[in-house]
């Protein structure tokens, strides 16, 4: 198995190449050079293996929530190399994503994600691990007042992530009193962390053809 | 490890794929070397934006994403041409909406990269510049063209392919961007050029007069600002806001602009001593344009050519064929793609 992966969602640009167990990755923290530095990435980490594109079983890509222009980027960029490469789409929330990323670095297993979603929102998930080792959503993505986000359904032991804890420290910390110990909004998303998704999608063959997958923006209202 | 060969680009004719998304119209053809103009196919989200009374950017961007492949793929079927028997992939890289831009960059980017062939970002105005290439007869350089188009007003002096000299412009709202304004304030929809030139057509002409702006002064520059205000307070001054009156003030209203326009053009002809006039961009749909333009050349003895009215709005075949002529030149982009929402076009000189 052969899989592209592709992160452009928030400020951090990352992709990774799965290669029958193996995975290699870049990425870089770099707002606004996403369109810049993702296929040069794609580019290196292929020549590394010594593929070509035409050999890529399937591509990933976080679909977001996130910046509007960033899940664009990764859609886009995974819609054309699989369309050329004639291979399916496996789309990952971004969110989700974040989770995956702080289970695998850090072993946490009930993690609150936060996004900023500007305008005094976070894009918000609750995510806990299921028995595949993926982290699984509890309820439903959103996007909300830091002080009004969907409450987990039991107390303690929680984490939270991503930027929206800096964004909104306060509001999130009032508001998750007695569920989240502590929160870190300095860890970035990483698509190595969209794999296990993508692995699990494509062995049970929920997978899409690549003029059908779309970005997830939740945000709606945008007039 | 197999070592995949691929098929040797420089021996091959070249048969690129174009795609434009720079603004509200989802755009893709192909063009062949030695055959032309293969396929073509457009979406226009004009319905998408209507209720708005003009572009909604976010809006744009997102429906380019639901839209692009489905067109690639239909392009690539009408044309009967198989993935790997593209060359070249162009997008429009600027200007217009950088999201929108985006979109098509990205996409088309990648196709280049995974399909291994090489791709180039194309200068949306530029395109429209070429557009009348794509018909026949095609005019021979140089030329003087007029681009009217609802983001740009200019006229160019073209020498040949990436030498152009901007002889003057529009320096506040363009001329398309004129006729949107002007039918937005008198109720009639977007887009406004042909809702204008509807309504128009039960005009009386005398009724109402606007003012031919900035043709008293020397110079080829141009302005529609003020013509638009001109239309608010007359429209607002009328007692009575019928569909007669409406009709009236739309057809001063479009014929201001145009003999603007021609007069700036006749002035461009008579100071570079050029032999032809090309128009291009959306509001050279404009028939009544087109007439009045075709009158000017047989007074001044002079060639015209314009586009079919579907190439002179925005299309994907202008982007490819723009794009044949610049890979074809050697030029390509690196992996790193990009987009230019504000470009101007003498710096492709």
């Amino acid at each position: 198995m052969k899989l592209l992966a592709l992160e452009t969602s928030t400020e951090a640009c990352s992709c990774a190449l799965y290669v029958d167990g193996t995975i290699s990755q870049r990425a870089e923290f770099a707002p606004r050079k996403h369109a810049e530095l993702i296929l040069p990435m794609a580019e290196q980490l292929l020549a590394e293996a010594q593929l070509l594109p035409a050999q890529l079983d399937g591509v990933t890509f976080g679909q977001g929530p996130g910046s509007f222009t960033g899940v664009r980027i990764a859609c886009s960029v995974a819609q054309g190399i699989a369309f050329a490469a004639n291979v399916p789409v496996a789309p990952v929330s971004s969110l989700a994503a974040l989770a995956q990323h702080l289970y695998q670095t850090q072993g946490h297993e009930k993690i609150c994600v936060a996004f900023d979603a500007r305008m005094k929102e976070v894009y918000w998930g609750i995510y806990q691990l299921n028995q595949q080792g993926l982290m699984q959503l509890q309820g439903e993505e959103c996007v909300c007042a830091a002080h009004q986000v969907p409450l987990p359904d039991e107390k303690n032991s929680w984490v939270g992530v991503g930027s929206g804890w800096a964004a909104y420290s306060e509001a999130l910390s009032d508001r998750l009193a007695g569920y989240v110990q502590h929160y870190d909004s300095e860890i970035y998303l990483h698509a190595t962390a969209l794999i296990p998704f993508a692995l699990a999608m494509f062995a049970q063959q929920q997978v899409y053809p690549a003029e059908t997958v779309t970005p997830v923006y939740i945000r709606n209202k945008i007039i | 490890m197999t070592k995949i060969k691929f098929c040797d680009v420089v021996t091959m004719t070249m048969r690129i794929l174009g795609i434009e998304t720079s603004c509200d119209e989802t755009a893709v053809a192909i063009y062949d070397e030695t055959q032309g103009l293969l396929a073509h196919t457009l979406y226009s989200q004009i319905a998408l934006h209507a209720k708005y009374g003009g572009v909604v950017p976010e809006l744009a961007s997102r429906d380019h994403v639901r839209k692009l492949l489905p067109l690639i793929k239909e392009v690539l079927h009408a044309a009967n041409t198989q993935p790997h028997e593209i060359t070249g992939v162009a997008y429009t890289a600027g200007p217009g909406l950088v999201g929108a831009l985006l979109v098509g960059a990205a996409t088309g980017r990648s196709l280049a990269w995974a399909w291994r062939v090489p791709a180039i970002g194309v200068h949306h105005m530029e395109g429209h510049l070429l557009a009348p290439m794509l018909e026949n007869p095609a005019p021979t350089f140089p030329f003087l063209a007029l681009l009217v188009s609802g983001g740009h007003t200019q006229l160019i002096e073209v020498q040949a392919i990436g030498r152009y000299r901007l002889l003057g412009e529009s320096i506040d709202d363009a001329a398309g961007e004129a006729f949107d304004k002007v039918a937005k304030l008198l109720g009639l929809g977007y887009p406004g050029g042909p809702a204008i030139a509807r309504v128009a057509q039960q005009g009386k002409s005398g009724r109402f007069t606007f003012s031919r702006p900035m043709t008293q002064r020397p110079g080829l520059d141009l302005s529609f600002s003020g013509l638009k205000t001109q239309v608010l307070t007359t429209w607002q001054a009328q007692t009575i806001q019928d569909e007669q009156t409406r009709a009236d003030i739309a057809l001063a209203f479009e014929e201001a602009v145009i003999d603007t326009l021609l007069i700036k053009a006749q002035r461009a002809l008579q100071q570079t001593g050029l032999k032809t006039l090309v128009i291009a961009g959306g509001v050279g749909a404009n028939q009544w344009l087109r007439t009045r333009l075709q009158q000017l050349a047989n007074e001044l003895n002079i060639q015209v050519f314009y586009p079919r009215p579907i190439f002179c709005t925005d299309n994907g075949a202008m982007i490819a064929y723009t794009g044949y002529v610049r890979l074809k030149a050697g030029f390509q982009e690196p992996l790193s793609f990009n987009v230019q929402p504000r470009w101007s076009m003498e710096s492709l000189n």
